[in-house]
């Protein structure tokens, strides 16, 4: 990534073309990734019923792998609407903790209605990028970011549920587990790196597998399962193992799976 | 009755944006309280981690191949290799292992 070489001690301080433009780079790879990723959870959500319109529109609107995940899945079990508000939350509560880091990190006169833009589109990847520019973040930086990832994303959603139909089904079974392997990619270097995270990953995976298979758990939906072993395992790490106090690594440890 | 997709789609949507504009614009200072700090922190790995096992297994046509793609997601993810590379290794891994099972 480029340092940007404008003074950014004024607001104003910045060439906001050059800005967006680097956003826009920058967000290339990004929107490529997204594509083939949510072209995966286009079949999931052809497979839940969804029409391509809704799988276009659920993307361009949530912009959330995991969270569309399992709001997908909920629909497929036609849960109960205040369930699926639960399981959107609880699947999407890492961008709580995202902006409120990113909300650190404006220039105290950017007007106030950028917070309503940027909130649109917190993702991994983009809060990566956002983080690691110097100094202040550019809302035109964000914008830039934004734009190629957004279509990317909806676009590759509204592929998954129209070709999902045309495509062999052998193509189509192996596309399933790329989101996946995006959730692979972002919890497993972390959990390289930090002991905890690997005990909580590997309790995660083995818990609820063991929930899969208990009698009265397993009559659940799988939106539920989620959010009863994210709380149940999220507490218990912080009750064990708090993040120290005002520490620099935690915003690093963000940074990095985040890509 | 079924109950409506738009409707979903609505509630998830609404939802999905509370979670990242509440933050952006109420809470402007840090939060301070350690365990839910803490607790923020740790919720991503645990759920992501609930979401793909054993959900992997029946994504694909095939449970061992959904497994093998696992395996492999975990350590191509592991020696470093970024979010599209190893979506496109558990694809890659599924459709091979798909053409013998």
């Amino acid at each position: 990534m480029k340092n940007s070489k404008e003074d950014k001690t004024t607001y104003s301080g910045w060439d906001r073309r050059a800005v967006f433009r680097q956003g826009l780079r920058d967000g290339i790879p990004v929107a490529l990734g997204y594509f083939a990723v949510a072209f995966s959870l286009g079949i999931t959500a052809r497979n839940a019923g969804l029409g391509p319109f809704q799988g276009f529109l659920i993307s361009l609107l949530n912009n959330a792998s995991a969270g569309e995940y399992a709001g997908i899945t909920a629909i497929r079990e036609q849960v109960h609407y205040a369930e699926i508000v639960l399981v959107t939350l609880i699947a999407n509560a890492r961008y709580l903790l995202m902006s409120c880091a990113l909300s650190q990190r404006f220039h105290p006169d950017m007007p106030f209605f950028h917070r309503f833009f940027i909130g649109f589109d917190v993702t991994d990847e983009l809060f990566g990028l956002a983080i690691a520019r110097p100094g202040f973040v550019e809302p035109g930086y964000f914008y830039g970011t934004m734009t190629l990832t957004i279509l990317g994303w909806s676009t590759g959603t509204l592929g998954g549920v129209l070709a999902g139909n045309a495509l062999p089904e052998r193509i189509v079974s192996s596309l399933s587990v790329a989101l996946f392997g995006m959730f692979l990619a972002i919890i497993i270097p972390p959990a390289r790196k930090n002991r905890i995270l690997a005990g909580i990953v590997g309790l995660g995976f083995l818990s609820s597998f063991v929930c899969s298979l208990l009698p009265v758990l397993s009559s659940w939906s799988e939106g539920s399962r989620t959010v009863l072993l994210t709380v149940l395992l999220s507490s218990l790490a912080a009750f064990f193992f708090p993040v120290p106090d005002d520490d620099p690594q935690k915003e690093k440890a963000d940074e990095s799976h985040a890509e | 009755m079924q109950n409506s997709i738009w409707i979903y789609i609505l509630l998830m949507s609404g939802a999905t944006y509370a979670v990242r504009v509440l933050p952006l614009t109420l809470l402007r200072k840090p939060i301070r309280n350690r365990f839910f700090r803490s607790f923020l922190f740790y919720v991503p790995y645990a759920t992501l981690a609930v979401m793909t096992f054993p959900a992997i297994l029946h994504a694909a046509r095939s449970p061992v191949a959904g497994g093998a793609a696992l395996v492999l997601g975990i350590v191509s993810a592991w020696f470093g290799a970024g979010l599209f590379p190893v979506a496109l290794i558990c694809c890659a891994s599924v459709f091979l292992l798909e053409l013998f099972l």
